[in-house]
């Protein structure tokens, strides 16, 4: 069992959960994630690690509630515990040895990209951080961002930082400045796009790939994503990718497969369908 | 009508012409139109009285060749001597001394080749019904372990050893381990014991809660299961060989095989990891699965294997309206057991043979809707010395299906061996071991699929039988290597 020490509700359907998992904080990199089970019965779901303490023995989760399984892990109370925590999954982040990174995060992305950006600042890196979100109350981790370096906030809806979207604030960052690598996380459209803006200037750009997942550990295949012309697994050759070589279209068609069984859970579960929950 | 012997003894004063009279006692089986839409075991278990004629067909040959051929050695003419003389306690701790794992054993083994493709009476007739008699054993010693397990624990001799992968190998390594008295941890990296018992045969063949009672045996012999626990990942190889006296390795081959033909990473393609995984594991049959599975209404199952037919007979308990086997051979050269295919028939699997897929078909919505085949005809044998299948020119057709499966067999996972350098793997990636499983790496051991590549259950079980002896003697002995 894994006992929930903190809850934060960061923004609307976003919760943050600081759990004891002493194992995993002690071993965990950038970029890694783990896999959870709420419950006896309930699914394994691959959550990306914002944070750790390895001298508290904890480990930070930022959660999307988007369907049934993340809606429940969401409504848990401090005091109560996850079932399993298994990890840390994946190859942690291959980081910057010196120089610029542009760190791009979308919704709930940005959590994949804090702890990339405090690896690097804690390099020597100058860290940029670009991050995105619908709306104000949407946007995550803004402040702990800003301690690592310059944070440039886009809103769909203008109603903070520039409007419009971040593959866009990224175009200028990179017209206006040198820029050595660019770390991108969010929806697949939004990593798509930033590669877009990368590609032709030759930058570097490493995308977290969020594809399903049953086990974790290459065993199954279902993560299995087409990099470069090859088939990876997500889960074992990524998260993380080139962004430039990464077959976004059959990656998001991938991410439909259970677009019906999600939503009949969720009408069952007794929820309203949650606002704008992309792939 | 036989009747059993009831004096404790009295099996010894049996005449051979007595015992050859007696006919093999049948499997009792749930009806094929009723299991192909449950999970429920098919085999239902001999009964008692069943139990005690059958084990009295047993001839007591001096050179019992049912032994040398069973992979863990089980002593079946001690065990059937006791059971047919009622002696249930005796015959159930015979059992238990020799196989950690039997009620697993007991259902999951391909006694026709071992055991019972040995035995005498097989010659002239049908070989005694062993597989039957240790699931009848082996599931009455789980009902009685106030009987049948010793009161007082094990003397624990200082010795300690981390056993990676939960499955077989590293079960039935724990057991031996911890009997004597050797502290063993088991470092499974899902979250429940069992490997390829719980993730990989279905329930209706190897109901859950049978491989978590013999888990939960293991732990009153004092073996600890750390589950979420990935080696590789949570522990690398070093952290392990540091902080125990020796570490087996058995984590299973892991890495599913595509075919590597065009549209396989379309939604409804599985491979039988994945299928059989959220079926069996995360229990996506039950109405209030949290873990989805496609639910086609015409599966199609590429291979020809065990695991093949375990993945056909599931997707008609899914629902499947039409449920085939999709192979490159002919009905002889199907490498599963004749009893899951014969099963997998009454229970209305269509098998469609020579015949290989090429492409797999889409729909708009970038769904399966069918397999593009071609015919196949068996040419010259290949260097495993089965005729090689060759395709027939201008054989193309379309197989309409929603949902493919591939069971084409599993790769070395690299996940433990790349945490490992200093382990020596072959060109394939597994570990390359000696005949009691010692790895290039002292101390460290290895078994089962992650040594053999695709195997079975009783394999990998012998090698974690082995691989507990040269642990053991490892352990107590000076400490050279190889």
């Amino acid at each position: 069992m894994y006992p929930v020490r903190r809850r934060e509700q960061l923004a609307p359907r976003v919760v943050e959960l600081v759990v004891q998992a002493p194992r995993i904080a002690a071993k965990r990199k950038p970029g890694q994630f783990v896999i959870a089970r709420l419950a006896d019965g309930a699914e394994r779901i691959p959550l990306t690690i914002a944070d750790a303490d390895s001298s508290a023995g904890t480990i930070t989760l930022v959660i999307q509630s988007v369907g049934k399984s993340t809606a429940d892990l969401c409504d848990i109370d401090v005091g109560d515990a996850i079932r399993d925590v298994a990890g840390p999954l994946g190859r942690p982040t291959d980081l910057l040895a010196a120089g610029h990174a542009a760190c791009v995060g979308g919704g709930v992305g940005t959590a994949v990209v804090l702890p990339i950006a405090r690896a690097l600042s804690a390099r020597g890196v100058t860290v940029t951080s670009i991050v995105g979100a619908r709306t104000t109350s949407q946007l995550l981790l803004v402040d702990q961002l800003r301690e690592l370096g310059e944070v440039q906030v886009c809103t769909d809806d203008g109603s903070e930082g520039h409007r419009g979207v971040v593959s866009d604030q990224l175009a200028v960052l990179c017209d206006s400045t040198q820029v050595d690598a660019v770390y991108a996380v969010g929806p697949v459209a939004m990593m798509r796009a930033c590669a877009d803006v990368t590609r032709p200037l030759r930058i570097p750009t490493t995308v977290s790939l969020n594809s399903i997942m049953v086990d974790g550990t290459g065993m199954c295949g279902g993560c299995r994503v087409r990099v470069d012309g090859q088939t990876r697994y997500a889960c074992v050759d990524g998260p993380e990718f080139d962004g430039h070589q990464v077959d976004y279209d059959l990656l998001a068609d991938r991410l439909t497969t259970y677009r019906t069984f999600e939503q009949e859970a969720l009408d069952r579960r007794g929820a309203c369908t949650p606002a704008g929950t992309t792939p | 009508m036989t009747t059993p012997p009831d004096a404790t003894g009295s099996n010894r004063t049996v005449s051979n012409k007595e015992r050859m009279a007696v006919s093999r006692q049948r499997m009792p089986t749930r009806p094929a139109d009723e299991r192909a839409h449950t999970f429920d075991e098919v085999n239902t278990g001999l009964g008692h009285d069943e139990a005690l004629i059958e084990a009295m067909r047993c001839l007591q040959c001096t050179r019992a060749w049912c032994v040398d051929a069973c992979p863990v050695h089980v002593d079946i003419p001690a065990m059937l001597d006791r059971l047919a003389d009622d002696d249930l306690v005796g015959a159930a701790r015979s059992l238990l001394s020799d196989n950690a794992l039997p009620c697993v054993t007991g259902r999951v083994c391909p006694q026709e080749i071992q055991c019972e493709g040995a035995c005498p009476r097989g010659r002239r007739g049908e070989a005694v019904a062993i597989g039957h008699l240790e699931r009848y054993l082996a599931d009455w010693a789980a009902d009685h372990p106030d009987l049948v397990e010793p009161a007082t624990g094990v003397v624990p001799n200082g010795g300690s050893v981390a056993v990676v992968g939960s499955g077989p190998g590293g079960l039935t390594a724990a057991g031996e381990l911890a009997r004597t008295g050797h502290a063993v941890t088991v470092f499974e990296a899902f979250h429940v014991a069992g490997g390829v018992l719980s993730y990989g045969i279905p329930p209706f063949r190897l109901p859950r809660d049978v491989t978590a009672r013999e888990v939960a045996r293991l732990e009153r012999l004092g073996v600890v299961v750390e589950t979420n626990a990935v080696v590789g990942r949570t522990y690398d190889l070093d952290e392990l060989r540091r902080d125990f006296d020796a570490v087996f390795l058995a984590v299973g081959a892991g890495l599913p095989v595509f075919l590597e033909i065009p549209g396989e990473d379309l939604k409804g393609v599985y491979s039988a990891n994945e299928y059989l995984t959220r079926v069996n594991l995360m229990g996506a049959f039950g109405p209030d699965a949290e873990t989805p599975v496609a639910r086609g209404s015409r599966v199609a199952v590429v291979g020809g294997g065990n695991v093949a037919m375990d993945a056909v007979r599931t997707a008609r308990r899914l629902g499947a309206d039409d449920a085939v086997i999709v192979y490159r051979r002919t009905r002889e050269e199907l490498p599963a057991r004749v009893e899951e295919v014969r099963h997998a028939e009454e229970e209305g699997v269509r098998f469609d043979f020579l015949v290989s897929p090429l492409e797999v078909l889409s729909d708009d919505d970038g769904w399966v809707r069918g397999l593009r085949c071609q015919r196949m005809v068996l040419g010259d044998p290949d260097e495993s010395g089965r005729r090689r299948p060759v395709p027939v020119p201008n054989s193309q057709f379309e197989c309409a299906c929603d949902v493919v499966v591939e069971a084409v067999g599993t790769r070395a996972n690299p996940l433990l061996t790349h945490s490992a350098p200093g382990i020596d793997l072959d060109g394939r990636g597994f570990i390359e071991v000696d005949d009691d499983g010692r790895t290039s790496l002292p101390g460290v051991f290895a078994g089962g699929d992650i040594v053999r590549g695709s195997a079975t259950v009783i394999l990998a079980m012998g090698d974690g039988k082995r691989s507990a002896a040269a642990i053991d003697a490892y352990l107590k002995g000076p400490q050279t290597w190889r």
